[in-house]
């Protein structure tokens, strides 16, 4: 059940709690053309996507011959990078729910609309802005 | 008025089933996605660390406590007679509470009214060893649990709680056991969730947990604030798999990595 692709701009207003914690951004299509805040850093990026905190390679497996334990709930992360651009990769952790509501990938940037979150994460994006940069960062590359 | 509420939830229940449900012959214990290793463990009942509880649950069956001085055997006599396939029917509809009890419900309610002691608290070694004593008189029994129509408006709310997505990562219980159980989550085999073996003995706590302990742990898993232990929503969601599980049969005390 994909979403329709949102035409011309649209800004991306947070909800209540987050106003004055989440950035604003705008989405273009399917994508978010701009960074969230300053340009990530690819090493660091890839650093967080194989940390299980992060949560990525609980679903995901990808081009981390080192890690033991990979999930196969979600597509192979190898060739994100050609077959996305970067500001579709940024959507799609931002909020990969607005492409495809019935998608199980969190939304790695959004506080509105979840229910009975635990008093640790309440409120809180699952990551920050910078973290968001340094993966896509990362994930750009990824090119098969 | 309750008897359409039944009615409704389960014309609800038979149109939702068509999607998600897993069908009888699909359905399979978290066992068979085991290692041949630890299976080996779960069947050798001397290598079996839940036998442990079982033993303790087996003199604490026999043992006179509270104001009454009586023990579970002078109401119910041997256990192995008494209780074989009683756990294939939990939760069970209590009709002077008018809501559905588990097993460790059930026992704490035979203290309280019976033995007129306290109620042992939960996940406490005594409370674990006499529900898994009295889960293993049904080992090999199927799973039962819900032909009781009380339980139909209790059995849809489980239902619910399934289906609803919750926590930070916004998953429901249905995303994982439905949808991927043939599927890896990082090293962890999804299972169908069917509760077939609890009090089981997860190696990774290094001990007996209730059901109830589980699903408390999924919950924080994605992120969502778990039911406190004894919460009707965590026996209406027991109550939901069992029926889910229907057909499929008990391994108490099963062990699990
Ligand atoms: C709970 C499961 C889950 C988690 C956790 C998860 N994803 Fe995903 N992801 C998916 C699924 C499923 C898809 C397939 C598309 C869809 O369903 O929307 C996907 C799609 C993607 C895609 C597009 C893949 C392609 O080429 O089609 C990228 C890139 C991606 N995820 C990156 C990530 C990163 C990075 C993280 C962690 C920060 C992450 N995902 C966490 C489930 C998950
Ligand atoms: C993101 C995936 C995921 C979600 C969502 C999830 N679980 Fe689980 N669940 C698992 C995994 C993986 C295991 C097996 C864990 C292990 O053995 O290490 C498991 C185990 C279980 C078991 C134990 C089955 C057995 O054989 O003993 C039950 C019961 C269960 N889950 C119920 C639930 C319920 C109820 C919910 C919702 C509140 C839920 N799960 C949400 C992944 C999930």
């Amino acid at each position: 059940m994909s979403g329709p692709i949102l035409a011309g701009v649209l800004l991306a207003l947070p909800g209540f709690a987050a106003a004055d914690e989440l950035r604003r951004y705008a989405v273009v299509g399917d994508a978010i053309p701009e960074p969230l805040t300053a340009r990530g850093d690819a090493t660091r990026g890839r650093a967080l996507v194989v940390e299980r905190t992060s949560t990525c390679i609980l679903c995901h497996n990808g081009p981390f011959p080192e890690q033991k334990f990979q999930g196969d709930l979600a597509p192979n992360l190898a060739g994100s990078g050609s077959r996305w651009s970067e500001g579709q990769l940024r959507l799609r952790l931002v909020d990969a729910s607005s492409l495809n509501d019935a998608t199980i990938m969190p939304s790695y940037y959004r506080v509105d609309h979840l229910m009975r979150v635990g008093p640790a994460w309440r409120g809180k994006p699952i990551l920050s802005a910078e973290q968001i940069e340094d993966i896509v960062a990362y994930l750009v590359t990824l090119r098969e | 008025m309750r008897l359409a509420g039944i009615i409704l939830v389960s014309a609800l229940l038979t149109a939702d089933a068509i999607g998600a449900e897993i069908p009888p012959a699909e359905r399979r214990s978290g066992t068979s996605f085991m290692t041949p290793d630890t299976k080996a463990m779960q069947d050798d009942d001397t290598a079996n660390p839940g036998m442990l509880w079982v033993l303790d649950g087996e003199k604490l069956w026999a043992r006179k406590i509270g104001a009454a001085d009586k023990a579970c055997t002078d109401c119910h006599n041997d256990a192995r007679t008494s209780m074989k396939g009683i756990a294939a029917h939990y939760p069970a509809f209590d009709k002077t509470l008018g809501r559905p009890v588990d097993l460790q419900g059930r026992i704490n309610l035979c203290r309280v009214n019976q033995q007129r002691a306290t109620p042992l608290a939960y996940e406490s070694r005594e409370l674990l060893a006499l529900t898994a004593f009295v889960a293993q008189q049904s080992r090999g029994v199927a799973i039962e649990t819900g032909s009781d129509p009380q339980l139909a408006p209790f059995i849809a709310n489980g239902r619910e709680l399934f289906m609803q997505r919750q926590g930070q990562l916004n998953l429901g219980c249905t995303n994982c056991h439905d949808d991927n159980w043939d599927k890896r989550l990082a090293g962890s085999a999804i299972t169908q969730a069917h509760p077939t073996g609890y009090p089981l003995y997860r190696l990774e706590w290094q001990s007996l947990g209730s059901l109830q302990r589980r699903l408390r742990a999924c919950m924080s898993g994605i992120r969502a604030q778990a039911y406190d232990f004894g919460a009707p929503e965590l026996v209406e969601l027991e109550l939901y798999l069992m029926s889910r599980a229907k057909g499929v049969p008990l391994e108490a005390p099963a062990i699990r990595p």
